[in-house]
């Protein structure tokens, strides 16, 4: 009986991971409007490391790199050609189901924190993050270099979707940290996911999750519903709503 | 004042749209056109996409049009059999524009159409009114008396069967070319987000003779009605009128109108169609332009459309 303690104890141990800090993050806010958002919005990410009896003691200090990933979408690239001496679309790629928006805030250069295999394997960042190209029946992510891919990062990081900060994230004591997230007003609505990762010598040593919302609410929701779900209803109203004015503008400014 | 429009997905300046409103309104009101030419263009440069700006635009012409046409039904400046023969023609027009406009957004090819449709439709309509004009003046300059084509003159449209006779604008004319005039118009202000008056009043003028009198009233009546059933399908089919967008322009437009109307009526009729050409073939050359420069970014991204 007690042999038997014994090795459930041993074996509870074993499997547990050797996470000794516990990693607590939050946001400072959890729903944003799609109105307040007009000049894009700033959020704040913050958090606490909790050592706890079990924890090693550290040779370097915290470092933090947090993935903000927006709702998933479909997006084509295209790329154009001068053909008969105009430029035309002649090529494009599809990237199926591809974060909309990607923010990647880090205390320090992400090659600072770990290594390259390690932020490979953990897709820590805009060069490791899966971009799943459609390429005939297949799905598959391409080589870094692929034109398209990079096209593709490069126009998303101009309009400040994708973004990777190597400062964002600060340690105002060295276990409370504090970080930013800027959403552009380009930013769809949808659901954005947080993912925190904490990092010692190298390795990752916790990790946690938050999220936030960004929502149409009130008249754009209502114009946006109406005219998706009651397309033929919203296009009688907003024709009837074209004559109403051109009819009052007549009566109005009658000269007759 | 920032707004943000719902369906364009996109936060504007409400001054600015109202400006935009105001200042194609006036021109609008001036020559008595719908001025989807120029506003498609201008909302496709403040950022909104081509497929929404050309849905939007036509219930903003919609309404312009309507308070046109209200004017000149009270006068009776207008024949309304002619207006629904062309309707016929107009709605077919409207219905395979909209359906060509959905495949061309799908493969992905509706941007360079758009384009290309202005560089060809304004240059060669633009360039052929400056010639005109020009010509116009340089021989009122001369003193030489205005030609102007003998009313009773007969030209191979006169010889087409299916004759009606349309008694407000007094022709007997083959059913004919008027219904094919209908479907092009419908057909072309469906994928370009244009009315199309420019086109329409000349070839009204032109090959089915009908007096000046009722050509404008008539021509708003057929843009109407294309118009708002172009809005209607727009929206059950691809879900692209901005309504908020669409509100603004509205207003703005036809509050410019009135008083583009009475600026257009203190200016010689020769001088206004030379300013009308020039300002279609403009509009021609920019879009020319930009398919001629080589672009700042080979590449574009779009969400993937037509999917939901």
């Amino acid at each position: 009986m007690r042999r038997a303690a014994a090795a459930l104890f041993a074996a509870l141990v074993l499997a547990a991971p050797a996470r000794a800090e516990r990693l607590i993050a939050s946001l400072s806010s959890h729903r944003v409007q799609i109105t307040s958002i007009i000049n894009g919005v700033e959020l704040v990410l913050f958090g606490t490391v909790e050592p706890d009896a079990n924890s090693v003691p550290r040779n370097n200090a915290y470092d933090i790199i947090a993935t903000v990933t927006g709702p998933r979408e479909t997006e084509v690239t295209r790329r154009k050609e001068r053909v008969f001496g105009i430029w035309v679309n002649v090529e494009a790629r599809t990237f199926v189901e591809v974060p909309s928006y990607l923010a990647v805030l880090s205390t320090k250069p992400l090659q600072a924190i770990a290594n390259e295999d390690t932020l490979r394997r953990l897709q820590i960042g805009l060069a490791h993050t899966l971009l799943p190209q459609q390429i005939g029946p297949d799905i598959a992510d391409v080589v870094a270099d692929d034109q398209f891919r990079q096209a593709f990062l490069r126009i998303k990081q101009a309009r400040r979707l994708y973004s990777e900060s190597t400062n964002a994230v600060t340690f105002l004591t060295p276990t409370l940290f504090r970080g930013s997230i800027e959403v552009p007003a380009e930013a769809p609505i949808g659901t954005y996911d947080v993912d925190v990762k904490l990092f010692a010598d190298g390795a990752m040593i916790a990790r946690t999750n938050s999220a936030f919302e960004i929502v149409k609410v009130g008249f754009e929701r209502f114009i946006a519903g109406s005219a998706a779900d009651h397309g033929i209803l919203y296009g009688f109203a907003t024709a009837a709503m074209a004559l109403m004015t051109g009819w009052f503008a007549s009566v109005v400014f009658r000269r007759d | 004042m920032e707004i943000y429009l719902p369906i364009a997905d996109l936060p504007v300046n409400i001054f600015l749209v109202l400006a935009m409103g105001l200042a194609v309104g006036f021109i609008s009101g001036m020559f008595g056109i719908g001025g989807g030419f120029l506003m498609t263009p201008l909302l496709i440069f403040i950022g909104v996409s081509p497929a929404v700006a050309v849905a939007t635009v036509s219930s903003h012409i919609a309404a312009s049009s309507m308070s046109g046409a209200v004017s000149y039904w009270r006068r009776r400046a207008l024949d309304l059999a002619l207006a629904l023969m062309l309707l016929a023609g107009g709605i077919i027009g409207t219905v395979a524009g909209v359906w060509l406009f959905t495949l061309l957004r799908s493969v992905g090819q509706l941007d360079i159409t758009i384009g290309v449709s202005y560089v060809l439709l304004l240059g060669s309509v633009g360039g052929m009114m400056v010639i005109e004009g020009v010509r116009a003046i340089l021989r009122a300059h001369q003193g030489k008396p205005v030609q102007l084509r003998h009313p009773g003159s007969h030209t191979w449209v006169h010889g087409l069967p299916l004759k009606i006779r349309f008694k407000e604008s007094r022709i007997y004319i083959s059913a004919i070319p008027v219904v094919a005039i209908g479907l092009t118009m419908g057909f072309v202000g469906a994928i370009m987000g244009i009315g199309g008056g420019f086109l329409l009043v000349p070839m009204l003028i032109y090959l089915l003779r009908v007096p000046t009198n009722v050509v404008i009233g008539t021509s708003m009546v057929l843009t109407l009605i294309t118009m708002a059933s172009a809005t209607i399908l727009h929206a059950a089919t691809n879900h692209l009128v901005d309504a908020v967008l669409a509100l603004i322009l509205m207003v703005g437009g036809v509050i410019g109108a009135q008083f583009g109307a009475r600026a257009g009526q203190k200016m010689r009729s020769e001088r206004l169609r030379l300013l009308l050409g020039v300002l279609v073939l403009a509009v021609g050359l920019r879009f020319a332009f930009d398919l001629i420069l080589k672009p700042e970014d080979v590449f574009s991204i779009r969400p993937l459309e037509g999917v939901e």
